[in-house]
Formats: structure tokens, C-alpha cells, sequence
């Protein structure tokens, strides 16, 4: 066996697949590869599988306790929320809605990257999705489980949350479709249930690797199982390549009305700075742009952390962060044109909410959203920038702030100033809001430490699959 | 299965460009059998193998009509047949309200009818496999190839299919036995 090894190895490593001269036909040679340094599939399977066998180091430990803690912290506030009721935020009349709904649209929103990378970047055949298609799903879910207990808890008493779904009851009642809340109580669902379905379908290759390579007895028997007894049946791929594809196909639609139903809740009540066509895809292109900061955010940490330079190389970086500038731009542009159609509606009450944006009690709020999401990505028309790893780590904190603040603005200044000056207020969030944002944090980047140690963070088999001289020669020639 | 007669015969293949060749003569060698394992979907290897395409998307599709007929009946009726609330004076079932749950629910159940339709056709979950102890094997989720002739095959004889799959490029061609340990 041993032989073949070295026999396999030796003919990859001479085969020097990146020259122009040996690409196979359907790669460009004037491409930069996509995993660097020559590795063999046998090295990308050992590296990955790797991750899951090192040891656990100190400094993951020490990470993982601090998230854990402030899990914990922010779970304890749920707790004291639920047990005491929502009067313990600062939430009244005339600011009902407030860094709990925030929260929700921020977390939904950071999900919607990872349905980017995985359904449309698929579709639109882009190779270099799969280094991070992985990490960005996980990210997903994790951050639609925090959307979801922002949502729960929103409701005040969630031990009735069941009541959002139509069943059969003793109060005869169903509920609601005309309400856009129960339209998102369906689109999250569905979200959430299709992503995890996803992700799992494309894990299952990869858990069959991690079952026949791993040394420890008890984490074989979790990933057989969990490999469903895969076995890389080329029968098998043919059903799981149109499965995948079939999945991607309604990721797609799904990723975008997801976001647009979001945007229902606000866009279908009459509230001045709410009621506006332009919400649905001005909140899509929102979230796909916070959503691939956060998944820069989380990349830059982790390739450095774990060694993964060589996958997630800078052309992935650079191509996320044209994404970034272009979907930056998307959001600058629904900025200006909802204030354009404020002010050329000659809606007075339209205009004086826009003019209080800009200029009233949350003008810090709204100033931090522009110069946050407008100006700060536009440094990415140099290449440059766009390769710098200190920069792009700080953009990315900078739009993840900016797309908090943007939910923020949209709420809290439409809300506070009524239509009645009697009833304008002032809304500040109390200390236990502020925990459960942290705590939600938390609670994410745990799930997401344990998902980088436990499971591979790399698609193996989708990488293998866009190696150059993976694919046969002659076939693509037939095409 | 009498005991001399060995479950299937194996041989390993680490250039994808010979394996591609190799399934095309397999096909064309009247064996019908017979399975490649590869650590990632080769393209085309399902045609060269001679594998019918799936049904799968087929159940996908009815799935979706099954999410989107239960989605409309489900708002008619709860809405405009067993509970009418008038609120604000809004018709108790419009297509216009009911699109978003109408949209989410079909492709809830699109997804549903894929994910379990892709096991389910793939006969897994299967937590045993009578080759799953063959180290060769367990490279095909690694870093090569395997083919299988399995002995159910019409045209299995242990001599003529080992000297088959050496033919066509195989390595290491060995007989794997049931339940082999």
C-alpha cells in the first residue's frame, strides 16, 4: 500500500499542477491557484482530519472560556428576563421595539453570507466558495439560533411561542396570515431547517473521511455514525450532486426572501421611515454584506489560528472584500434613495422622520451607520487594502458595527418620535439587553470554536474536487 | 454465496484520467455490478459507469407541489373556512398575503423531499459495509480510487474479473470476502 502512497504523491508533486503547461483544460492559467503549496489530496485530507486530532492548546481553552462565560452571562439574562418579564428592559411606549428586534435582524443577517457562499457562489460556479463554503454555513446557524432566542424572548412570555405555529387548539383559533410576523415565523423556520439540512449533506463525505482516519476509537464511532456508513459510491455521488444542486437552487430564492420577509415586518406597517418599497432588497444586500464581514471577521482569526494560510489564501480574502465593497455600495445607495424619495414624496411626517435621523437624538447612531458602511469599505478599490490582513480585520469590525447601528437607526428612530410631540421619547437600552447582546455573542462564537475542533472546517471532498488534474482531461474536452 | 467465491474484487487506481477509461471499459465490458469509490465527485464518471440518471428530482419537484397545495389550504382554511377573524376589513384568504407562507412552505418541503430522497436512494444511512474493513478501501475517501465488481455481477468469475480490472489499470487487485476482518 505503502508503494501506491508514495507512488501518488510523487506523481502530484512532479506533476507541478499549477504551471500553465499541465493545468488540466478547465483551469485558467492565469488564475492564482486555490490552495497553495502543492499539497497532495492525501496532505488536505491528513491537514483537515488533522485540526480535529491535535491537541487541545491553552490558548483554545482560555478562548473557549471566555465565550462560554459570556454564553452563560447571557443565557442567565434570558433567564432573569423570562423570570421577571420584558419591563426589565428599557423598552416602553413610544420605543416597543428595540435592541431585541435589532438583535434579531443583525443575527439573521450575519447568517445570510454563508447561504451566499454556499447557494448562489455554487450556482454561479465560483471554485474558490469551497475553502470557506464550510465555516460559512456553520456561521449560519449558529447565527440563526441567535436570532431565534432574540426573537423567543422578544415576545415576553415564550413559554407561548408554540402559539406562533397553526396546530389544532381548545381556543379554536388559528393564527394570523395576514400578520408579516407569522410570515417570518415561517421564513426563519424554513431557514434555518434548510440550512441545517445543507450543511449536513455536505458534511456527510467529510465525516466518512474523518471516520476512516482518525485514530481515537470513541470519535470513529461518532463520525460513523454520523457518515451515515458513506462511502464514496460513485452511484451515491451522482444522487448527492443533484441533491446539492437542487439545495442550492432554493437556498438561493429562499436566502432572499428570507430577509425580505424580515423586511415585511417593517415595510408593511405606516410608520414613517418604515413603510418603503425599497426595504426588501435594500435589507438583502444589507445582510449579505454584514454577513460576509462577520465570516471575514471569523476567517482572518481562524486561518491564522489553525493553520489554514494555504486554503483561505488572499485570493479568497480579496474576492470577499470585492463582495464587501460592491454590496457596501449596494446599502450607501438605498441610504441615499431612501432619503431622496423622504424628501421628493413631500410626505411631511416621511421627511421629518428622515431629517430627525440625520440630525436629531440618534444622529450619532445613524453617522456611525454611514461612516461604518459607506466609507470605511470604500479603501477596497486598492488591491492593496484588499490583501492586508490588519485592514480587512478592521473593516470588518467596522461593518459589523455599522450593519448593528443601520437595524438600530431604522428602529429606534422611526419609533421615537410619533406623530404627536406628547408622545416622543428617548430610548436606552438597561444593562440587560446589553448582556444578552453579549451574551449572544457568546453563545455564538462557543458553538463556533467547538464546530472549528470538532467537525472539518474545510469542505475536504469539494476542495479535492477543484484540485488542478482532479477532474479527467478529456471530459471537459467532450463538453 | 458459496465460500469460495469471494464478495467482490477490488482494485485501487490513483490517476483519474485511467480510471475514467477503466469504467468505460467496464461498461462496455457488459458488467452492471459493479462501483467506483472517489474521495470527490469525478465528473462524468457516472455516465462512463453507464449510471441511469436519478429520480430525484422528480420527488424534489412534488415535494414543493405538496408545500405549496398544503400552504394554500391550509391558510384557506384555517383563514376562510373554519376561523374568520376580520381584521381591518382584509379578505380572510388572498393569494397576495398568502405568498410569503405559500413560497417558504414550498420550499420547506422541497428540502425535506431532497434530504431524505438522498439517502433514501442511496440506501443510507448503512452503518456496515462488507468492505469497509479493506484498507485499500478506506483510501476512497482519502486519495484514491477504488473499483468494485461485485460477485452478483452476471459475469463474475474470480479469474477473469481479477485479470479484467489489471487490464484496465487497476493496482493491487485483490478478493474482499464478506464480512472479511
Amino acid at each position: 500500500m505503502s508503494a501506491t502512497t508514495a507512488a501518488i504523491s510523487d506523481d502530484m508533486r512532479h506533476a507541478d499542477g499549477y504551471s500553465a503547461a499541465s493545468m488540466s483544460p478547465n483551469e485558467e492559467p492565469f488564475r492564482e491557484p486555490l490552495i497553495l503549496g502543492n499539497p497532495t489530496m492525501h496532505d488536505i485530507s491528513r491537514k483537515i482530519i488533522g485540526i480535529i486530532e491535535s491537541e487541545v492548546t491553552f490558548k483554545y481553552l482560555a478562548t473557549l472560556a471566555i465565550t462560554a462565560t459570556l454564553a452563560v452571562w447571557g443565557i442567565f439574562c434570558i433567564g432573569y428576563t423570562i423570570a421577571t418579564g420584558i419591563g426589565v428592559w428599557g423598552l416602553n411606549n413610544p420605543v416597543a421595539w428595540g435592541w431585541d428586534i435589532t438583535n434579531f435582524v443583525f443575527w439573521i443577517g450575519i447568517g445570510h453570507a454563508g447561504t451566499l457562499i454556499s447557494a448562489i457562489l455554487f450556482l454561479f460556479r465560483q471554485k474558490w466558495r469551497t475553502a470557506i463554503n464550510r465555516s460559512a454555513e456553520a456561521m449560519t446557524i449558529f447565527a440563526v439560533i441567535c436570532a431565534l432566542t432574540m426573537v423567543v424572548i422578544h415576545t415576553g412570555r415564550p413559554w407561548f411561542a408554540y402559539w406562533l405555529f397553526p396546530y389544532p387548539n381548545q381556543m379554536l383559533m388559528w393564527i394570523n396570515f395576514r400578520s408579516p410576523l407569522v410570515w417570518d415565523v415561517f421564513a426563519v423556520n424554513t431557514y434555518f431547517t434548510v440550512s441545517l439540512l445543507f450543511w449536513f449533506t455536505g458534511l456527510v463525505p467529510d465525516f466518512a473521511t474523518a471516520r476512516n482516519m482518525v485514530k481515537s476509537v470513541v470519535a470513529k464511532k461518532i463520525y460513523h455514525f454520523f457518515s451515515l456508513g458513506w462511502t464514496g459510491s460513485t452511484r451515491h455521488w451522482h444522487v448527492y450532486e443533484v441533491a446539492y444542486m437542487i439545495f442550492a437552487a432554493i437556498s438561493t430564492p429562499l436566502v432572499l426572501s428570507v430577509h425580505s420577509v424580515v423586511s415585511f415586518d417593517f415595510a408593511t406597517s405606516v410608520i414613517p421611515g418604515w413603510h418603503t418599497t425599497i426595504f426588501p432588497p435594500y435589507f438583502v444586500a444589507g445582510a449579505i454584506f454584514s454577513g460576509f464581514a462577520m465570516v471575514m471577521t471569523l476567517l482572518v482569526i481562524a486561518r491564522e489560528i489553525l493553520g489554514l494560510k494555504d486554503f483561505i489564501t488572499l485570493k479568497h480574502l480579496d474576492n470577499m472584500n470585492k463582495i464587501i465593497l460592491a454590496t457596501g455600495m449596494m446599502v450607501g445607495y438605498a441610504y441615499s434613495m431612501e432619503l431622496f424619495v423622504a424628501w421628493y414624496s413631500k410626505n411631511p411626517y416621511e421627511w421629518a422622520t428622515f431629517y430627525n435621523r440625520l440630525t436629531g437624538d440618534y444622529a450619532w447612531a445613524y453617522w456611525t451607520m454611514v461612516s461604518c458602511n459607506v466609507i470605511s469599505p470604500q479603501i477596497y478599490w486598492f488591491k492593496k487594502l484588499r490583501r492586508n490582513i490588519p485592514v480587512m480585520f478592521i473593516i470588518s469590525i467596522f461593518v459589523n458595527i455599522g450593519m448593528w447601528f443601520e437595524r438600530f437607526t431604522i428602529i429606534s428612530t422611526s419609533l421615537h418620535h410619533d406623530y404627536l410631540p406628547a408622545s416622543w421619547g428617548y430610548y436606552s437600552p438597561t444593562w440587560v439587553e446589553i448582556s444578552i447582546f453579549i451574551g449572544t455573542f457568546g453563545i455564538f462564537l462557543t458553538l463556533f470554536l467547538l464546530f472549528a475542533k470538532f467537525m472539518p472546517m474545510i469542505a475536504i471532498a469539494e476542495v479535492k474536487g477543484v484540485m488542478p488534474n482532479a477532474q479527467p482531461h478529456h471530459h471537459e474536452e467532450n463538453h | 454465496m458459496s465460500n469460495n467465491q469471494p464478495f467482490a474484487i477490488l482494485g485501487n487506481f490513483t490517476d483519474v484520467n485511467v480510471l475514467f477509461h477503466a469504467a468505460e471499459k467496464t461498461r462496455d465490458a457488459g458488467y452492471q455490478d459493479f462501483d467506483i469509490y472517489t474521495p470527490y465527485p469525478v465528473h462524468g464518471l457516472d455516465k462512463a459507469m453507464g449510471v441511469k440518471r436519478t429520480i430525484l428530482p422528480h420527488i424534489s419537484f412534488w415535494g414543493g407541489i405538496v408545500g405549496l397545495i398544503s400552504a394554500v389550504l391550509l391558510m384557506w382554511w384555517t383563514g376562510a373556512v373554519d376561523y374568520k377573524l376580520s381584521i381591518g376589513g382584509k379578505p380572510f384568504f388572498a393569494v397576495e398575503f398568502g405568498m410569503p407562507v405559500m413560497f417558504e412552505l414550498t420550499i420547506l418541503l422541497t428540502a425535506l423531499a431532497t434530504f431524505f430522497a438522498l439517502w433514501g436512494l442511496c440506501k443510507l444511512p448503512r452503518w456496515y459495509n462488507e468492505l469497509q474493513h479493506d484498507a485499500g478501501f478506506q483510501r476512497a475517501t482519502d486519495d484514491q480510487f477504488v473499483m468494485a465488481i461485485f460477485s452478483t455481477d452476471q459475469r463474475f468469475s474470480t479469474e477473469n474479473t481479477r485479470k479484467f480490472l489489471s487490464e484496465i489499470g487497476a493496482d493491487d487487485v485483490r478478493s474482499v470476502n464478506s464480512g472479511a476482518i
